[in-house]
């Protein structure tokens, strides 16, 4: 969350004060911890959330840092979940190498689809990848053998994580799961949009000509966040094959390609927590208007899309930001969102 | 006068019938300030467009020192030292200053596909960005973000992030274009004072500027390379006072 903060001397510190951890990052990831107390029966709920929000991020580091579309990358979502599913159904239900092994052969799939990637900009890396994703789902439509199909794959079974926390029905072991592969992949995702690379993502998302005259070369960027970006996706659906022991068609379709945009654009892109908030809130309206109607509960997002895109160009995380920075935001809600709670550095 | 650091052997370059270069020969020798001038459409961009690697001649030869760059791509030729500016700023909006130029200093280091340590540990490279704006007089803007820079700062940032690059030859597109007179009298200061090991050549439509600040002048017309010479040389010719500066440009002051 990029704040003006009055800039401390010096160039060193004014980026350091960038990158630290700023309280209402704490309070946020304490909060994740609520439902395990305060709504234990959706703690199913709160495990698809998790599984939603990494997937989210996922597409946030390569839309929301390095300015890629991508409306196919539901495909390594599937792929990871197809190769968690495959991997128990042949006889090896051991969650973690699963896991592993799904999140591998994602970015493998990814690194070698980057190569088309890098090649290309707006609205060409939009058709290519929503191409690439109607191409994947096709193919597992039809490899009725190795998929089942629209009838999804069948027979997935987990053996206990660590031999010890059965996949339950409330979910307690999912959700744990779930949110702490979330938590590593954000510390990871953290650590990478705060590096030189992560910098030199944003350049390519800003400028990529400049790019260019400065002497870099861009594509070896793009291929490497791509194959990183899709590692992470891979490791949210297998998760959510682990988690359910199911894997149906869904988990690679258009859908799920669009419903993760714009779950990102509605949070807000390129601060990490955006595909997380939106998330959230995705899925608890979902819960709640497909409660009330199970029809036609796309009919209020389509509003709340609309409605975020008018008003809060830079999604909802923007908006909250924006409100944050204004004087009275600053007096009542700065210190949650300084950089200098820890006290004066030296 | 030493071997030329940068030179180019019969350029030719058209658009269908419009012939944009034309045998074009030019030798900088280090160090030296040249100035680019020529009436609009004379193809003073597109020559630099040519050679930074942007547009591809359809013959002739670009030579970096000794080495044959013809066939290189953009990227590799700043990274042999050759670099530009642009006339339309070029900027990345959403950084900062320092951002901006420590991005660029990364790049050149080759540090910039580390993403497993933080930006901050490596000192150096920030430490290099923050001496290249402090010598641009851009210090204390350097935590703003580039579209909320004054104009003439971001065309300074444009050359901040040339120097970045470590250029053995300097190739600026207007640097003061948009700059009000008494801006662009600082900015050309500052180009001024930067270190003699750079070879530099400017395009500026302001006289009184080229001849202050250049020691030597091509003249570029319709493609081809009028004349050059020293900046005296260049306001005596008649040819130059028929084509150019005879058309409106008053003038020239010698400096």
């Amino acid at each position: 969350m990029a704040l003006s903060a009055p800039a401390p001397a010096g160039p060193l510190q004014y980026l350091e004060a960038q990158a630290r951890w700023r309280p209402i990052e704490l309070v946020f990831w304490l909060a994740t911890l609520l439902p395990f107390v305060l709504t234990p029966s959706y703690l199913v709920l709160a495990s698809q959330i998790a599984v939603t929000a990494l997937f989210a991020m996922s597409l946030d580091l390569i839309l929301g840092y390095a300015g890629i579309v991508s409306l196919g990358h539901a495909a390594f979502f599937g792929f990871g979940a197809y190769t968690a599913g495959l991997i128990s159904k042949w006889g090896w239900g051991e969650p973690l190498t699963g896991l592993v092994l799904a999140g591998f052969a994602a970015g493998l799939l990814g690194y070698l689809f980057s190569f088309i990637i890098a090649r290309f900009r707006h609205l060409a890396l939009i058709m290519i990848t929503l191409g690439f994703g109607l191409l994947l789902e096709e193919a597992a439509n039809s490899a009725n053998w190795l998929t089942g199909g629209a009838d999804g794959l069948q027979g997935v079974h987990m053996w206990p994580l660590f031999n010890t926390f059965q996949f339950d029905l409330y979910g307690y072991t999912a959700y744990s799961y779930a949110l702490i592969a979330l938590f590593l992949c954000f510390l990871l995702s953290r650590r990478l949009i705060n590096s030189p690379f992560g910098l030199s993502l944003r350049g390519i998302r800003e400028n990529i000509v400049r790019m260019r005259a400065i002497g870099a070369e861009s594509r070896p960027h793009i291929r490497t966040i791509f194959t990183i970006a899709a590692v992470m996706a891979g490791v949210a659906g297998a998760i959510l094959t682990q988690s359910t022991e199911t894997v149906s068609l869904g988990s690679l379709d258009f859908q799920r390609s669009a419903d993760i945009l714009v779950i990102l654009i509605l949070g807000g892109t390129g601060r990490l927590y955006g595909g997380l908030i939106g998330a959230v809130i995705y899925l608890i309206a979902r819960d709640q208007f497909s409660g009330i109607n199970p029809q036609y509960w796309y009919f209020p997002i389509g509003i709340l899309l609309i409605l975020v895109v008018l008003f809060l160009p830079n999604g909802i995380l923007g908006g909250l930001s924006e409100m944050v920075n204004t004087e009275r935001g600053q007096r009542w809600f700065g210190w949650l969102t300084s950089s200098s709670w820890r006290g004066k550095s030296p | 006068m030493n071997a030329p650091v940068l030179a180019t052997r019969d350029l030719n370059k058209s658009f269908g019938s419009l012939v944009v270069a034309s045998g074009i020969e030019i030798a900088l020798p280090a160090g030296v300030r040249y100035a680019l001038i020529g009436p609009n459409g004379a193809g003073k961009t597109t020559l630099i467009n040519m050679v930074t690697g942007m547009l591809r001649p359809d013959s002739g030869s670009i030579l970096l020192g000794a080495d044959d760059i013809t066939a290189l791509s953009p990227e590799q030729r700043v990274r042999l030292g050759l670099v530009r500016t642009f006339q339309i700023n070029s900027l990345f909006p959403h950084l900062t200053a320092l951002e901006s130029v420590t991005l660029a200093v990364c790049e050149r280091r080759r540090v910039a596909r580390t993403w497993w340590r933080q930006l901050t540990a490596y000192r150096d490279e920030i430490d290099e960005a923050y001496d290249i704006l402090t010598a641009l007089t851009l210090a204390p803007v350097c935590h703003r973000r580039t579209r909320e820079l004054a104009y003439g700062q971001q065309r300074l940032l444009e050359i901040a992030l040339a120097l970045a690059a470590k250029p053995k030859v300097l190739l600026l597109d207007e640097p003061a274009a948009g700059v009000p007179r008494e801006e662009s009298k600082e900015l050309f200061a500052a180009i001024a004072g930067l270190s003699r090991d750079i070879t530099v050549l400017f395009i500026e439509h302001d006289m009184e500027l080229v001849f202050r600040f250049a020691s030597r002048v091509i003249v570029l017309v319709g493609g081809r390379v009028l004349v050059e010479g020293t900046p005296a040389e260049i306001a005596a010719d008649e040819r130059v006072r028929a084509v150019y500066l005879g058309k409106g440009h008053g003038e020239p002051r010698r400096g």
